[in-house]
């Protein structure tokens, strides 16, 4: 364990006993602890092999109706007096905010370690280069060019307040994510998990290998309402964009998309979206950024938007409960909900395929934007495996297109959906997603590969 | 900080490595945000650390801890050689670098006003001033502002004797205006969208914008949104301001010459380039009027890219990208140049502090000021559109295919603003895009831009980068395509 209980509690009475010092009787201390190792790959050979550990604390001090943070990685007795007094000089600073809410101070459930693996905490670099060298081996047989990382991680998270407040979460973490190349097309897999166990590397690579032979002397077509099968990384990619607007202060501050629209039935009725800190196959602290437990929320209800998160002090303006996902104070944003569970179908992906007369499958998107706010039209590209349908069946590789698509739309038009898996992307957090196929999505154009 | 940097080395040179340096480094900064007439976040934060980056048996490793002490430094040393031994079960051939002169310096950039004399309730001061025009206006329904300020020392050390001691300090400002009405949000930012204007600066940053005589006008714009026409789609003459123009770099010129990224090592994450090797000094990049330049240099000017040598104790330069029209030139690192047979890197490796290994990142790319009066840019043709201020970007991995939106634009006829439009996007294909470029404006109007978010690399660092610019004009661009039933 990169920290143990003991030792946050000792750095905290260091921080109380130092805030006392300065005036300042109500603290909040954040310590996160942890180390993470990556070896990462390219041609066919590992070129960058890293490895971190890092500490910090971060200290809030609230006097009279006013807050501030300083945040340090020195933790000796002289840095943790000195971050505090820096909060300290800070706070005294501020003017007084009549919102500004006193610290939390329901402790929230013990500490688990099921998430906390102690195997994938000790991963070698050698048998991350066992495990790279092995995915390797099959895309190179193939005759194609591998590029990815592994990763394994642990780390610890911890709040601690004035006001009794101690929650504690130990996490592992391992990521596998490779591409593989071929002469004018590519295939790309991959996966996270708690436990490293959880993950296959060689299934990974050769699900990439596939790809980038079923996708090999690409066709172009032209743009058009195309109906789409998006793989779960897909779905997790372009749906995870618009979680952060599930967010009462956006609502308020009139940056959501939700503005004006709780309660109207904005998708389709067969999408039901949680967000559960506690699904088994969720990751992340059971607490928020003032140690406020997570509760489960019905984010959208067969089409319907049910619920948003709301912080302490959006909570307190709304007359409702704090649903457990704040940020750490102070901050602009107020909350997101971060733990996302997209409930699936029954249709497997191949069946999904089977029923397509004509179509796009799409394994990956990439640099997602915003084009409109409101709208919450989505701009991006499709990468590393994109293939027309016809007649049932995976007839050949197509060229990327890059696709411009209102959410909303794209989430009214879903005819099937997988059962959910955990995915992982690089759009947006990792979440709990199946692929959907969706009819009349959106490509504008057409790139050159 | 040198002690410790010269030790973390020693623990590391007397083994099977062949190469190795470290890097010790220090940051402070401050974040200050308000909102809606109320400081939303402020905070300031230090943190120290150390990177150990090893050759051995021909393989990479590397590691970084913020646990100074004696044993803290050598267990990194011990695990950044282990690191590398493990390289060595996937390894295809040595690394080899491209040779490097021994350099030992100090270097501080110019700034006139130590941001963090500054206290941190003038900071606020200012803008809740900014904030309370902003929301004069009735129609903005929320008014953002923030400052940044960070110090940023590093000790680099090298087995080739090198010993070099920099601190660079960065500041940055910027505010916004969103105006929700109708089931419709639009939003106006100053100096530039995401965060605003960012330099190698002190204070003084703060001083040069105008912040308050601006405020008024990006309030009545945000406002003035709604009721503006959406951007027709089509085909049009474009004109870009300097910002927008900033990030086009960036994004269509400033990636694609990454040598890294061109030989295949962010294949997995960031991608790659359409810029092969067949092609340097071969492809017609742009218009013979196309000039442009990766400067890290000082006198370059102030931008986040800027600084004395880079995280390989390569000192900083000036390489032609862009040469009238022409590709001619790569951004590298010792390793990349090698690759290539170019006899030295040209200095562009930098991590984004001590947990992270160093990458080929953008230094200060940047396109040449034209000859054309800013009236020439506007009046030049009888019709365009003119689009100001980023709000979205995006681009395919191999960063052929692009789509921006701007915050706002106008219609142009010859030379005038006849209409504000609103929502207005254009797309295109890198190559044929600068290959478009009819007119550049002069040097009156060129700024250096900060990039403060360009994120890269597993795990991901993310960096600021600059990029200078002055208004310039494009022939029959796609324009509006991102609203297209």
């Amino acid at each position: 364990m990169p920290i143990e209980p003991a030792r946050c509690q000792a750095i905290f009475d260091q921080v109380l006993r130092a805030g006392r010092a300065f005036g300042a009787g109500d603290a909040e201390a954040i310590i996160s602890a942890g180390s993470s190792a990556l070896t990462r790959f390219a041609n066919n050979a590992i070129h960058q092999n890293v490895a971190e550990r890092s500490w910090q604390l971060s200290v809030r001090v609230q006097m009279d109706g006013r807050t501030a943070r300083a945040t340090t990685n020195r933790l000796d007795d002289a840095a943790i007096r000195q971050v505090v007094e820096e909060a300290v000089a800070l706070t005294k600073l501020q003017e007084p905010d009549p919102a500004l809410l006193p610290l939390w101070e329901d402790r929230p459930a013990g500490v688990s370690y099921l998430r906390w693996h102690e195997a994938t905490a000790r991963v070698t670099p050698t048998e991350r280069a066992q495990a790279v060298a092995e995915a390797i081996r099959i895309v190179e047989g193939a005759g194609q060019t591998a590029a990815g990382i592994y990763s394994t991680a642990e780390a610890v998270f911890a709040l601690l307040n004035s006001r009794g407040v101690f929650a504690y979460y130990p996490e592992t973490m391992a990521n596998f994510s490779i591409t593989a190349m071929a002469a004018d097309s590519s295939g790309w897999a991959k996966g996270s998990a708690c436990s490293h166990r959880d993950l296959d590397p060689a299934a990974m690579a050769r699900a990439a290998t596939g790809k980038a032979q079923a996708s090999r002397d690409p066709v172009e077509l032209p743009p058009g309402a195309y109906t789409v099968i998006l793989e779960p990384a897909a779905v997790l990619d372009l749906v995870g964009q618009m979680f952060a607007d599930f967010s009462a202060t956006a609502i308020s501050d009139g940056r959501s998309f939700l503005r004006d629209r709780i309660g109207a039935k904005l998708f389709g009725g067969n999408i039901t979206i949680h967000d559960d800190a506690y699904h088994p196959l969720q990751a992340g602290a059971p607490f928020d950024g003032e140690g406020v437990p997570r509760r489960k929320l019905a984010l959208v209800d067969r089409g319907v938007v049910r619920e948003v998160a709301y912080c302490r002090q959006a909570a307190q303006a709304a007359g409702v409960e704090a649903t457990g996902h704040g940020f750490p104070l102070p901050n602009e944003y107020g909350e997101a909900p971060m733990n996302i569970a997209v409930a699936g179908g029954e249709t497997p992906l191949e069946a999904m395929i089977a029923s397509t007369a004509r179509g796009i499958l799409v394994t990956r998107l990439w640099y997602i934007r915003e084009v409109d706010p409101y709208e919450k039209i989505m701009t991006g590209m499709t990468r590393d495996g994109t293939f027309l349908i016809e007649d049932g069946r995976i007839a050949r590789g197509v060229r990327n297109f890059r696709f411009n698509q209102a959410l909303p739309e794209m989430l009214s038009n879903v005819e099937a959906m997988s059962p959910a898996v955990r995915a992982s992307g690089e759009e947006a957090f990792d979440m709990v997603a199946p692929a959907m196929k969706v009819r009349d999505f959106h490509f504008t154009e057409v790139t050159k590969f | 900080m040198k002690q410790l940097a010269l030790e973390a080395l020693d623990a590391v040179t007397h083994s099977a490595a062949t190469y190795a340096d470290t890097r010790v480094m220090e940051i402070r900064d401050r974040q200050v945000s308000t909102k809606n007439g109320k400081a939303s976040h402020v905070s300031s934060g230090v943190s120290m650390g150390l990177a150990i980056r090893v050759l051995a048996h021909g393989c990479w490793g590397f590691a970084a801890t913020d646990d100074l002490t004696r044993d803290g430094v050598q267990a990194a040393a011990a695990l950044a050689l282990e690191i590398a031994r493990a390289g060595t079960l996937a390894k295809k051939q040595d690394v080899t670098l491209a040779p490097e002169e021994k350099y030992e310096a100090e270097w501080v950039s110019p700034i006139r006003i130590d941001p963090f004399t500054i206290p941190v309730d003038r900071n606020v001061a200012l803008l809740l001033d900014i904030d309370r025009e902003l929301r004069r206006n009735p129609g903005v329904t929320l008014a953002e502002g923030g400052m940044s300020f960070e110090r940023r020392r590093q000790v680099f050390a090298s087995s080739l004797g090198s010993l070099i001691d920099q601190t660079r300090y960065t500041s940055g400002v910027g505010y916004a205006a969103t105006a929700y009405k109708d089931g419709e949000i639009q939003k106006r930012s100053y100096p530039n969208s995401f965060g605003g204007q960012h330099q190698l600066k002190g204070y003084e940053l703060i001083d040069e914008w105008e912040l308050m005589g601006n405020a008024a006008r990006i309030a009545e714009e945000a406002v003035a949104l709604h009721g503006a026409d959406q951007c027709p789609e089509g085909e049009f003459d474009l004109i870009l301001d300097s910002s927008q123009l900033g990030l086009q770099i960036h994004e269509s010129v400033g990636h694609p010459i990454e040598l890294d990224r061109v030989l295949g090592s962010e294949a997995n994450y960031a991608g790659m380039s359409f810029l092969t090797l067949d092609r340097l000094r071969r492809l017609r990049y742009g218009s013979e009027i196309v000039n442009v330049v990766c400067d890290a240099r000082p006198e370059h000017g102030p931008g986040l890219g800027t600084f004395a040598f880079d995280d390989e104790g390569v000192p900083a330069q000036s390489t032609d990208i862009i040469r009238d029209g022409l590709f001619t030139g790569y951004m590298t690192s010792r390793e990349t140049a090698a690759a290539i047979g170019e006899s030295r890197s040209n200095g562009t490796m930098r991590a984004d502090g001590w947990a992270r290994m160093p990458l080929i990142r953008m230094t200060n790319v940047s396109l040449r000021p034209g000859q054309a009066s800013l009236d020439e840019v506007f009046g030049g043709v009888d019709h365009a559109i003119y689009m100001e201020t980023n709000r979205s970007w995006s681009i395919d991995d191999k960063r052929y295919n692009f789509q921006f939106g701007c915050e706002i634009g106008w219609e142009i006829r010859h030379g005038k603003r006849v209409r504000m439009l609103k929502n207005p996007s254009y797309s295109g294909i890198s190559t044929e895009f600068w290959n478009a470029c009819a007119a550049i404006a002069e040097p009156p109007h060129w700024m250096l831009w900060g990039t403060p978010n360009c994120g890269k690399g597993q795990p991901e660092q993310i960096m600021g980068t600059g990029h200078g610019a002055s208004p310039a004009r494009f022939r029959r661009i796609k324009v509006g395509g991102a609203y297209a039933d």
